[in-house]
């Protein structure tokens, strides 16, 4: 009983991890770049469904929506801005200009939102607490699996099944090569920064009503965790970061569960299994072997 | 205008090294001796907040040196200098700390022994804090560089992150969140920029020899220098070790200027400030790496005026919290995107070049 309560805890961690890895593993399989702002567009993602529920009002789900769309601008914004004009440059100066606009928006926010913690409120549909033979599930756990894997399914069928798509999976090949077939990549890379942010938000706003509060600092973690389930899963798979943030979750909620003294070494886990998987599996769970 | 800056400071073909080996290091020592003359002065006639300024200048121009020799020399993005500075702080406070200062901050768990009866001067705890850190930094070589490019940032990131999560949690060795207390304020101007001539004189030194030469083949193709017969992993390590030992020192003896130290103050931040340094002195250039750590210090200070209310033209501006950092993360990213080699970029300051320069002004006269 105890550990089908755990399992449940860690499919809902574990989904939103892969929320927000698949924006990660689908901007680094095109550009070759670990986009560190990912989890501070999460954090922004989160304040604007913030302001639009607490501040004006607004049904959860139009709030979720109208903060996808908004950070979904945000993304290409910062693609246009900041990554655009270094898409030839070495690729640390394009992660170091990531890492400049991580902390630019971690700051700016600070300045705005300010450094304390605004309460998330949790919608009604998410807060029903349901009793199961011993099991105490809430509703939210049941609904951010189902959500993830539905968000899941329309990505694929995007990828598999449109142009667009299409267009993606070439550019993960060989950049150059596809622009030369008359292909306008920039616009590719800016749909890719759209979708990967929007499913940050969505995963950010789901981490919010699971963890009631938000700040302006509260993407670093999940980002860089995310990050980690991205690798897990094989960097540049989709399917391989759902997998990668499902195998996260499970073993930091089983780590707690199971061996309780170590409950404060949680947060460093991610990167134990990291450095584990970089020496015996490079390529992840699904990716396949480079070089 | 910057271009044309750069041509008028441009000093045309210098004489071989060799040449003037005599002459230069007479210039080093007397730049050193008006260097610890400027200090005295600076030390006996400013207020303490300034002194306090001085040194932090000292120990940010330690750490990007030497960070400078990992990141912009051997070209391998580490970004674990938290880290680094985190063990270091740690050990040297644990050896310093009297017994008595001991038992009264560790009130959760009691030190584990034989650090619980130990207190060391000063100079023999840096000296361990620094050789603890290299260890550190070998250990941590192993994983780090089986990879390459942004999966080793991603790594050493997780292994500051790992540190920060272990000083947490160790109460019997760290006393966790709650950190160490008391260390004595021991760190002097003097501490602090002697350690910088060491770091500057021995990091200079590394690259100048036939082991910098190979670490730079490996900054510009790793595959090329390894068919040159150059060992790749071991060469990356070595500057790993010293960059780390530095570190681990520089972090000491911030210890025992702020001397109050706890895990939160070795977040990614720090890593992040000296990562700035780097880039605006040019990845690659040791001089860059001293010129911009100074001016991102007392830059930093300068720029508290953006965080003070200000009243202009009749408008009160409130002033603004935290605006500092949103100003140095634009100027990295600015950096990056526009002047990509830094300031100095891979250029150094010699005596050579400044004797050319002056010379070539008397000829114009």
């Amino acid at each position: 009983m105890d550990a089908l309560q755990q399992l449940i805890n860690g499919l809902t961690l574990g989904s939103l991890y892969a929320l927000i890895a698949i924006g990660y593993t689908m901007v680094y399989g095109i550009l070759r770049l670990i986009n560190f702002a990912h989890g501070d567009v999460l954090m922004v993602g989160c304040y604007l469904a913030w302001f639009a529920s607490a501040q004006f009002g607004l049904p959860w789900w139009v709030s979720l929506a109208g903060s996808m769309a908004l950070t979904a601008a945000l993304g290409m914004l910062i693609d246009l801005g900041a990554y655009r004009p270094l898409r030839s440059a070495p690729r640390i100066s394009a992660l170091i200009t990531a890492i400049g606009v991580s902390f630019f928006l971690e700051n700016l926010g600070l300045v705005i939102f300010g450094g304390r913690p605004k309460a998330f409120a949790r919608p009604e549909i998410f807060n029903e607490l349901y009793h199961w033979g011993g099991l105490r599930v809430l509703s939210l756990s049941v609904w951010v699996p189902l959500i993830t894997a539905l968000i899941l399914a329309v990505l694929l069928y995007v990828l598999y099944r449109t142009r667009l798509g299409m267009a993606m999976r070439a550019l993960s090949r060989d950049l150059v090569t596809v622009r030369l077939m008359g292909i306008d990549t920039d616009r590719v890379v800016a749909a890719t920064f759209a979708i990967g942010s929007a499913l940050a938000a969505a995963g950010g706003i789901f981490w919010a009503m699971k963890y009631p509060q938000i700040n302006p600092l509260m993407g670093i973690m999940p980002g860089l965790k995310a990050f980690v389930a991205a690798v897990l899963g094989g960097i540049g798979n989709v399917v391989g970061a759902m997998l990668g943030g499902l195998l996260l979750g499970l073993a930091e909620i089983l780590l707690v569960a199971w061996m309780p003294e170590l409950a404060g070494y949680r947060d460093a886990l991610a990167f134990v299994l990291l450095i584990a998987f970089l020496i015996f599996r490079p390529q992840g769970l699904l990716g396949e072997k480079t070089t | 205008m910057i271009r044309a800056l750069l041509r008028r400071l441009n000093a045309g073909p210098l004489p071989p090294p060799q040449a003037t080996r005599r002459r230069d290091f007479w210039l080093s020592l007397v730049a050193v001796a008006v260097m610890a003359v400027g200090l005295r002065l600076l030390e006996t006639g400013l207020s303490a907040y300034w002194v306090q300024m001085i040194c932090l200048a000292g120990l940010n121009v330690v750490l990007a040196v030497s960070y400078n020799l990992i990141n912009g020399v051997t070209g391998q993005f580490s970004l674990s200098p938290n880290a680094f500075m985190a063990c270091g702080a740690y050990v040297t406070a644990l050896l310093t700390l009297s017994p008595a200062e001991k038992s009264l901050s560790f009130i959760l768990e009691p030190l584990v022994w034989p650090l619980s009866v130990i207190s060391l001067p000063l100079p023999m705890a840096l000296m361990i804090a620094g050789l603890v850190t290299a260890l550190l930094g070998f250990v941590m070589g192993f994983p780090v560089f089986r990879v390459r490019d942004d999966y080793l940032a991603i790594v050493t990131l997780g292994f500051g992150e790992v540190i920060r999560v272990v000083a947490n949690n160790a109460q019997s060795v760290t006393n966790g969140p709650l950190g160490l207390k008391g260390i004595t304020h021991l760190t002097t101007v003097w501490w602090a920029w002697g350690l910088c001539l060491a770091a500057a004189f021995v990091v200079t030194r590394l690259i100048r020899s036939s082991y910098g030469l190979a670490l730079k083949a490996i900054r510009e193709d790793e595959v090329a220098a390894e068919t040159m017969g150059i060992d790749i992993f071991w060469h990356k390590m070595l500057a790993f070790m010293v960059s780390a030992f530095f570190q681990g020192v520089a972090g000491g003896l911030l210890a025992h200027l702020i001397t109050t130290i706890s895990p939160n103050l070795f977040t990614f931040f720090l890593t992040f400030n000296l990562l700035i340094m780097i880039v605006v002195g040019g990845l690659g250039s040791t001089t860059g790496a001293v010129l911009a750590a100074v001016l991102v210090t007392f830059g930093g200070e300068w720029l508290r005026v953006v965080e003070e209310p200000l009243s202009l033209f009749g408008y009160e501006i409130p002033g603004i919290a935290g605006m500092r950092m949103v100003v140095f993360s634009l100027i990295l990213v600015g950096f990056m995107i526009f002047m990509r080699r830094g300031l100095l970029g891979r250029n150094e300051f010699t005596w050579r070049w400044l004797t050319a320069l002056a010379g070539r002004r008397s000829e114009n006269k």
